[in-house]
C-alpha cells in the first residue's frame, strides 16, 4: 500500500479511472438486462460483469493489488472455504434438485 | 500504557495490527455473506418458478451508483489525511456519510412500497432471502455510519494527537466501507435483474 503522499497522489489518478468504469459497467449491467438474453447467459454476463466491478473495488480501492503476503494468505484460505461454502451445499441437493424441494412445498409458500 | 503496533509494522507480519484485524474481520464477513449467497442459490435451483423483476430496478440502480460514489469519496478522504489536508478529509468523510444516509433512506422507500403491497419476508421464499440479504446488508451499512459519525465528531481529536494512527483508523473504516460496497455489486444483479 502507498505510504508516502507523492505516491498517494498518484493514485488518486487511478481511483478515479476505476470509478468511471464502475459507473460504466453498472450501466452496462442494466443495460444487458433490458435485453432479455436466456437466463443462463443473463446469470453469467451478469456475474462476470459484477465479478469485473468487485475486482477493480478490492484490487484498487482497498489496495489488494500491492499489500502484505499475510493478507494474501487470509484471503486464499477465505476463498478456498468460500467456495466450499458454496458448492458443497449444492452437491448435496443435486440429484434431486427441483424434485424433493418441490415435494415439501418449495417456490412460493402456500396459503399466501 | 501504549497498545503496540497501532502505527509500525510488526516484524513477524509485515503489518500493524489493526491492518491485519480488519482484514481477518472481513474474511469473516465473506463467510457471513457467503453463507447466504450459498442459501439463495440452493433455494432458487430447488424451486419450481423464481420470480423475476419483483424489485424496482430504477430505485436499485440508483442505489448502486450512490454506493459507489461513496466507496470513491472513502477512499479520497483516507488519500487527503496521506496528503495531510484535513480540511478535504473533513468533506469526503461527509459526504460519505451522506451518501450512506441517502442509501438507508432508498431502502426504506423500497422497503415501504414492498409492505405496502403485502410483499413482506412471508410472502414467498424470494421476499425471504431478498429482505434477509438487504436487511443485513443495510444494519452494515448503519454500522458503517455510526463509525463514520465517531471519526467526524468524538474520534477526530486523535489527528492533533496521533495524525498516523487517525491515518490507519480511517484506511481500516475505508475498507470495511468498499466491502459493504462490494457485497451490494453482487446483490444488485443477483437480487434485481436475474
Amino acid at each position: 500500500m502507498h505510504s508516502d503522499p507523492a505516491a498517494v497522489k498518484k493514485s488518486v489518478r487511478s481511483y478515479m479511472i476505476v470509478f468511471g468504469a464502475l459507473l460504466a459497467f453498472t450501466v452496462i449491467t442494466v443495460a444487458v438486462n433490458e435485453l432479455e438474453l436466456a437466463v443462463p447467459i443473463a446469470i453469467t454476463v451478469a456475474l462476470i460483469i459484477a465479478a469485473m466491478k468487485g475486482s477493480m473495488v478490492a484490487g484498487v480501492f482497498m489496495h489488494l493489488s500491492h499489500e502484505k503476503q499475510w493478507i494474501y494468505g487470509a484471503l486464499l484460505l477465505t476463498v478456498v472455504f468460500f467456495i466450499v461454502l458454496i458448492f458443497v451445499p449444492l452437491f448435496t441437493v443435486s440429484d434431486t434438485t427441483g424434485v424433493a424441494i418441490a415435494a415439501v412445498g418449495g417456490g412460493p409458500m402456500p396459503g399466501r | 500504557m501504549n497498545i503496540p503496533y497501532t502505527v509500525e509494522e510488526r516484524p513477524d507480519t509485515g503489518l500493524a495490527n489493526g491492518k491485519l484485524g480488519i482484514w481477518l474481520f472481513l474474511a469473516s464477513e465473506v463467510m457471513l455473506f457467503g453463507a447466504l449467497f450459498s442459501s439463495y442459490i440452493l433455494l432458487r435451483v430447488g424451486a419450481p418458478e423464481w420470480p423475476h423483476r419483483q424489485l424496482n430496478i430504477p430505485l436499485g440502480t440508483v442505489n448502486t451508483l450512490i454506493l459507489i460514489t461513496s466507496s470513491v469519496t472513502m477512499v479520497m478522504a483516507w488519500a487527503s489525511l496521506k496528503m495531510g489536508n484535513w480540511g478535504r478529509h473533513r468533506l469526503f468523510l461527509t459526504l460519505t456519510f451522506v451518501l450512506a444516509g441517502i442509501f438507508l433512506v432508498n431502502k426504506y422507500f423500497e422497503y415501504a412500497e414492498h409492505f405496502g403491497k403485502g410483499e413482506g419476508p412471508w410472502h414467498s421464499t424470494f421476499f425471504a432471502i431478498y429482505f434477509t440479504l438487504t436487511g443485513l446488508h443495510a444494519l452494515h451499512i448503519v454500522a458503517g455510519m455510526i463509525v463514520m459519525a465517531y471519526f467526524l465528531g468524538p474520534g477526530a481529536g486523535l489527528w492533533k494527537r496521533n495524525p498516523d494512527q487517525f491515518t490507519n483508523r480511517i484506511e481500516y473504516t475505508g475498507l470495511y466501507w468498499h466491502f459493504v460496497d462490494l457485497v451490494w455489486i453482487f446483490l444488485f444483479p443477483v437480487l434485481y435483474l436475474l
